[in-house]
């Protein structure tokens, strides 16, 4: 025990220690949700429009107050003809021009029926359609508080519903792949280097040398990273909190638990790549191909697994990060409870067993 | 005897680094271990001291078998290896009280050990200093006295003054000489022939094989050389490496002088 405490005295100091690194272990993740969440969004916020009124009644002067003062748009320019829409389109000043055709209000009162047009750029295919639904959906509820006023007969009413996310905001994807990628890094890469690195330096040899038994090391290595790890949840989830705004929906017993199993995951992985390591750089090289690409790539964080193909759907079960993506949103977005999450969790579970038997198995007592 | 081994042997692969070597360490000797790089010493070194188990043969360390009781050998050997090896972004004090807690030291004794540690090397002021900062021959001598710290009766230094220089090499030799008058055995491994003649006996391995062993002075009478450097250097190595012709009859001396090294 005394052993231990002295291990992890020094875990603690060589991580303290090492400035560069705590800043990039404490940085990186508010950095990350920074950069999704302001610079790498795709979603649309203060797109600049312009709006061409034919009209100028109190109906198109209402709606265009409206797309105004909504976050998504900010109306930059007022035209007269069509023809410079074309130019302001080409010189890229704006993102849609919104058209109210003549008589408008009148149109609307009398005839029940009037026109609008939303004129999207699509050079950017996402942005475009993104735009010019959320211009509809604009007129769309401003509509629906006229028709309650009037009751009109005959109408085909069509609502679609984007449920959990209703304003495809891209927070509720990004955080959860955010904490998938700080955990497997801090806890897989970060330790797997920092034992190799005592292989490498010789202080391995030293220690296993010693009476002291080299699993009361790896353990007290775990701990630091499995601290900055947790805490780097709670920093992201108060970020995802208090500056995104994203609603906390499922038990945070139960998302701190699920956690928990994932960094454990992560240490047996991480343990599993140094026992068949002998230098940082491999070490590094393994962590990155081996682990942060895939959980990239099939964690269903960045590309929707049900668009790949067969074989690589496939090759995505033995991927841990899908699973704990999978359930990370379950809980935190959805709000489900654990019947719901149990298989994963299972799968989880299941894995680190397997990985961790691995990992102590090959763990060297002796040099060779 | 603190050390006895019989051929004993170790194999990586096809390579057989260490060939059974057969030889006993007394208590309280100061033991040399010479020979060219790759000749097997480390291996040697580290089966001996727990790290590695042995392909075949026997070994017995402070009267524990190398093979089943390596942990009992640990608690009971002090060991600095080729590579400088404490921790270098920890201080000073910081690496003398970790390893002290390692090998078991209570608290008291571990601040008086360090106390006495510190005064001894005359690093009280650099206490605070990270050991990455110190130049290498301090750094050198503090392993050592760290691998010293827990009294073992034996201890294995690897090469521990590989690239210091001349006046710090001589300090750690009092610390050797020291320690040996404590009452520890000292087994060490070294390039540097001058240090060979501060051995009570100095063993030669050439491809994994003991080659010569004996004290320095039997060992010139033996190759008839003035000092341990021509007897290294006639020992097997330099004869293999001129293979077409025969030098095995020729002394020492005069193969040396056909093969003039830079002085």
């Amino acid at each position: 025990m005394k052993i231990f405490l002295a291990f992890l005295q020094k875990e603690f100091w060589h991580v303290i220690r090492d400035r560069r690194s705590l800043v990039v272990l404490i940085g990186m993740p508010i950095l990350m949700m920074l950069l999704y969440g302001f610079a790498l969004s795709n979603e649309v916020k203060n797109s600049r429009i312009a709006i061409l009124d034919l009209s100028k009644d109190d109906i198109t002067r209402e709606l265009t107050q409206r797309l105004d003062a909504s976050r998504y748009f900010s109306v930059t320019e007022y035209i007269q003809s069509p023809t410079q829409a074309d130019q302001l389109f080409r010189q890229g000043k704006v993102r849609a021009v919104v058209i109210f055709q003549e008589n408008f209000q009148r149109n609307l009162l009398q005839a029940n029926a009037t026109a609008v047009q939303i004129i999207a750029d699509a050079a950017d295919t996402n942005t475009g359609s993104t735009v010019a639904f959320y211009a509809a959906s604009v007129i769309r509820s401003y509509q629906n508080e006229l028709q309650e006023l009037q009751k009109l007969p005959y109408r085909i009413h069509v609502e679609s519903q984007m449920v959990y996310n209703p304003q495809q905001e891209s927070a509720p994807n990004f955080v959860p792949g955010v904490m998938v990628l700080i955990l497997i890094l801090l806890c897989s890469m970060l330790t797997a280097v920092a034992i190799v690195r005592e292989k490498e330096s010789g202080t391995m040899e030293l220690i296993l040398v010693s009476p002291a038994r080299p699993w009361v090391m790896v353990v007290a290595k775990a701990i630091p990273f499995l601290l900055v790890g947790m805490l780097n949840v709670g920093v992201i989830l108060m970020m995802a909190y208090t500056v995104l705004g994203l609603p906390m929906r499922g038990s945070l017993v139960l998302l701190l638990a699920e956690c928990g199993l994932f960094v454990l995951l992560a240490l047996s992985l991480g343990l599993l790549i140094s026992t068949r390591t002998d230098s940082q750089q491999t070490a590094l090289f393994i962590s990155l191909v081996g682990l942060m690409l895939p959980s990239l790539v099939f964690s269903g964080f960045m590309f929707p697994l049900e668009n790949m193909p067969k074989p690589l759907q496939i090759i995505s079960n033995i991927v841990p990060t899908k699973y704990f993506f999978s359930i990370l949103k379950s809980v935190m977005i959805k709000g489900l409870g654990f019947s719901y999450v149990w298989k994963e969790t299972l799968v989880m579970a299941g894995m680190t067993l397997v990985l961790l038997t691995l990992a102590v198995r090959s763990f060297k007592i002796r040099l060779a | 005897m603190i050390i006895t081994t019989e051929n004993l042997t170790k194999k990586f692969g096809q390579f057989t680094a260490v060939d059974q070597i057969s030889f006993s360490v007394a208590e309280g000797e100061i033991f040399g271990f010479l020979g060219a790089n790759g000749a097997g010493k480390t291996t040697a070194m580290r089966m001996l001291s727990g790290l590695l188990a042995p392909t075949s043969g026997r070994a017995k360390v402070v009267g524990f078998d190398v093979a089943t009781q390596p942990e009992d050998i640990k608690r009971s050997i002090g060991y600095m290896s080729q590579r400088f090896s404490l921790y270098e972004d920890l201080t000073v004090l910081e690496n003398i009280r970790l390893f002290g807690s390692i090998y078991g030291l209570k608290k008291v004794e571990l601040s008086q050990k360090a106390t006495a540690l510190l005064e001894q090397l005359q690093f009280t002021e650099q206490r605070n200093t990270l050991v990455g900062a110190l130049p290498l021959g301090w750094k050198q001598k503090l392993s050592f006295s760290v691998a010293m710290m827990h009294e073992p009766r034996l201890v294995f230094l690897d090469e521990p003054t590989g690239g210091v220089d001349p006046i710090t090499r001589r300090q750690f030799w009092e610390l050797i000489y020291a320690a040996a008058g404590r009452g520890a055995t000292v087994f060490v491994t070294t390039h540097y022939m001058d240090e060979a003649e501060y051995c009570d006996r100095v063993s030669i391995m050439v491809d994994g094989r003991i080659a010569a062993l004996d004290t320095p002075a039997a060992l010139k009478v033996q190759f008839e050389a003035r000092d341990m450097d021509e007897v290294f250097c006639a020992s097997p190595p330099l004869l293999k490496s001129v293979p077409h012709e025969d030098f095995s009859r020729i002394p020492a001396k005069r193969i040396l002088a056909r093969h003039t090294r830079p002085t």
